[in-house]
């Protein structure tokens, strides 16, 4: 969803861009008065400035309210899970959940970076976090569906990076 | 200031300097995409290197592209600077000399000593190996990073010396008295933007050298334990400040290069030397961005990332993409490819900041956080960007005056352009697709994206290599150029 949205976004904002940037190559005749016409675009940037401020402000505001920190430790119906990654591969205290009750992974690792990213059935990635020696970062998330998933690690951490994978089994 | 001129000759010493910096850059550049293509080759299913060898080539591609672009961009600052204030050629050579060892110690850990640590090094990666490469690889790769980040530093002393001794203050030399109201002429545009590059780079250079050499003692006492989260900030600090400050510089090309085509100048204004101002200080806050995952990281610091991500796209669009659509907008410009690689060179960076501004948002790079979006919006403003404006710089130092481009110049410009779309497109889209980076091996439902992707890069670097051989062809025309 995320993703989509973000590509979508992307090709909305390039394509404007593209076109502005071939309109100003091509443009013709050359003017007469440069100076007048550098004014009026320095007049039409700073309108363009406040213009963008109004429409960005909002939008980064609310995406505060998505963040993924914070997770309760003490929150009640929440089932835990530890883990550690470990070259290479995942130790999880436990790899099946009930969907639709949230699940906190509690992720550290035994010896280097890795990246805790889960991932469904259709290969779409649903959320991640950092393992770091040292540190445990704990993700919460609700699987919304019973079915396979996939954790892969996001961070690259050595000749056999592509292959520390998990699985994960919801049920209803 | 000493000297505003616009035209003005250069000795052979200093031109042939630049040029040895242009010949380098764009040897290390080409062999560095070629094994970009072979890894993406590599994940398209063409069994060409194994993982381990996939990895090894990851980590020189990744700091061999840094390397290259800093080395080309900095002679394109190196160049037009020297124009206003006086500095020594000697130290640019030494810089030089040091960048070839540091390479040569990089290449010789990693395709000698076999070490896979990636550009990034994360601690403690480089210290456990688990028998794929040695003490030794792990030390002459720190110990190369550390001669090319020595090379530099001693350059922006020599450019901090020059400013000083010529403006009476960086202060002065960014700008800031005129800023405030100080009547008077600002400073050039190529002062002002190099102030900004030695005041951050000097900085981001020095936590790079601090986290490297406690790298290389960890390296032989392990008692000597670092905190693997500051040794990342660290890492990111340096890496981004590092990069990005070779935008910085890059960019002298096209303040300098449109004006020369459309007959008006890059006008000094307040706005613009605010954006500059704002830049120094945004450049240097902005890398917490890298590490929104490290849940363990404040909050606080997650949000900066996200804040100055947004602001900091600020001052590329409205001032210098929006500086150069002024310049050139009914200017009755002549095209060529240096006219036109200068152009490129905005768009990429104004059109790439665009997917990297939507990463850096907290809640969309909890799905995008090291996919192939990353090395997506990072190319599109690296290759389309920085690499474009220093092509622009070589096309123009080259140029034949009596007959303009010929076919394999055009040929080579839209190859490398074309190439370069696509490339990014493949990148952006596969991330949205989640397609993770840095994967030695993928997928069979990714191989298409991977083959598509090996195609662009082709593209890429036989648009380079057409590139590499022009430029090789006009040095005989740099000195009727630029004399």
């Amino acid at each position: 969803m995320l993703q989509s949205v973000s590509l979508l976004l992307t090709i909305l904002l390039v394509v404007p861009v593209t076109a502005v940037f071939l309109w100003v190559a091509f443009s013709r005749p050359a003017a007469v008065d440069a100076g007048e016409l550098a004014a009026r675009s320095y007049r039409l940037r700073d309108w363009s400035f406040w213009a963008l401020l109004a429409v960005v402000t909002p939008v980064f505001l609310y995406t505060l309210t998505l963040m993924p920190y914070g997770a309760d430790a003490e929150a009640e119906g929440v089932q835990t899970v530890n883990v550690t990654g470990h070259m290479w591969r995942w130790e999880l205290s436990q790899d099946e959940f009930r969907a639709g009750e949230p699940v906190q992974f509690r992720v550290t690792s035994q010896d280097v970076n890795h990246g805790f990213g889960i991932y469904d059935e259709d290969l779409t990635l649903l959320t991640q976090t950092q393992a770091m020696p040292g540190y445990t970062n704990t993700l919460e998330y609700t699987f919304e569906e019973p079915g396979t998933y996939r954790v892969l690690c996001l961070e690259y951490c050595g000749v056999a990076h592509h292959a520390m994978v998990a699985e994960l089994t919801v049920t209803e | 200031m000493s000297d505003t001129t616009m035209d003005t000759a250069v000795p052979r010493g200093p031109r042939n300097a630049v040029l040895i910096y242009l010949a380098t850059t764009v040897v290390v550049l080409l062999l560095m995409m070629v094994f970009g293509l072979l890894m993406r080759l590599e994940q398209a299913g063409v069994d060409l290197l194994g993982a381990a060898g996939f990895y090894q080539v990851l980590t020189a591609h990744g700091a061999g592209m840094v390397g290259a672009v800093a080395l080309g961009s900095s002679a394109v600052m190196w160049y037009f600077l020297r124009r206003h204030v006086e500095l020594s050629t000697g130290v640019f050579l030494l810089n030089l000399a040091l960048f070839l060892l540091g390479a040569v110690l990089i290449l010789g850990g990693i395709f000698i000593g076999g070490f896979a640590g990636a550009w990034t090094f994360l601690y403690p990666l480089p210290q456990t190996p688990m028998g794929l490469w040695t003490q030794a690889a792990a030390a002459s790769f720190f110990l190369g990073l550390l001669a090319i980040g020595v090379g530099f530093l001693l350059l922006y002393i020599d450019i901090a010396r020059a400013l000083i001794t010529n403006c009476g203050g960086l202060g002065r030399s960014l700008g800031l008295p005129q800023l405030f109201g100080r009547a008077g002429d600002p400073p050039p545009a190529a002062v002002v933007a190099s102030t900004m590059v030695l005041i951050v780079n000097t900085l981001g250079i020095v936590a790079g050298a601090a986290i490297l050499t406690m790298s290389l003692i960890n390296l032989y006492q392990p008692g000597f334990e670092l905190d693997a989260l500051w040794a990342k900030n660290l890492i990111y600090f340096f890496g981004h400040v590092f990069i990005n400050a070779t935008i910085y510089m890059a960019v002298i090309a096209v303040y300098e290069i449109l004006p020369r085509y459309t007959g008006r100048p890059w006008k000094v204004s307040r706005v613009f030397l605010a954006a500059w101002a704002a830049s120094t200080v945004m450049v240097l806050i902005v890398y917490p961005h890298h590490l929104l995952m490290d849940f363990s990281q404040p909050t606080s610091l997650h949000v900066l990332g996200q804040v100055i991500s947004y602001t900091s796209g600020l001052p590329v669009l409205l001032v210098t993409a929006w500086g150069a659509l002024t310049n050139v907008y009914r200017s009755g410009i002549r095209w060529d490819i240096a006219s036109g690689f200068a152009f490129l060179g905005v768009f990429g960076w104004a059109a790439g900041v665009i997917p990297a501004i939507i990463d850096a948002t907290i809640a969309v790079n909890t799905v995008m956080h090291n996919t192939l979006w990353v090395p997506g919006h990072f190319h599109f403003y690296l290759l389309l960007g920085v690499v474009a404006m220093t092509f622009g710089f070589m096309a123009w130092l080259t140029r034949s005056q009596a007959q303009g481009d010929g076919f394999f110049d055009r040929l080579g410009f839209w190859t490398f352009t074309g190439g370069g779309l696509a490339l990014v497109a493949v990148f952006l889209y596969s991330g949205a697709g989640s397609v993770p980076r840095r994967f030695a091996e993928h997928l069979p439902e990714w191989a298409t994206y991977a083959q598509l992707g090996s195609v662009a890069a082709a593209l890429v670097i036989l648009g380079t290599l057409l590139l590499a051989l022009r430029f090789f062809a006009g040095l005989k025309r740099v000195a009727n150029n630029v004399a």
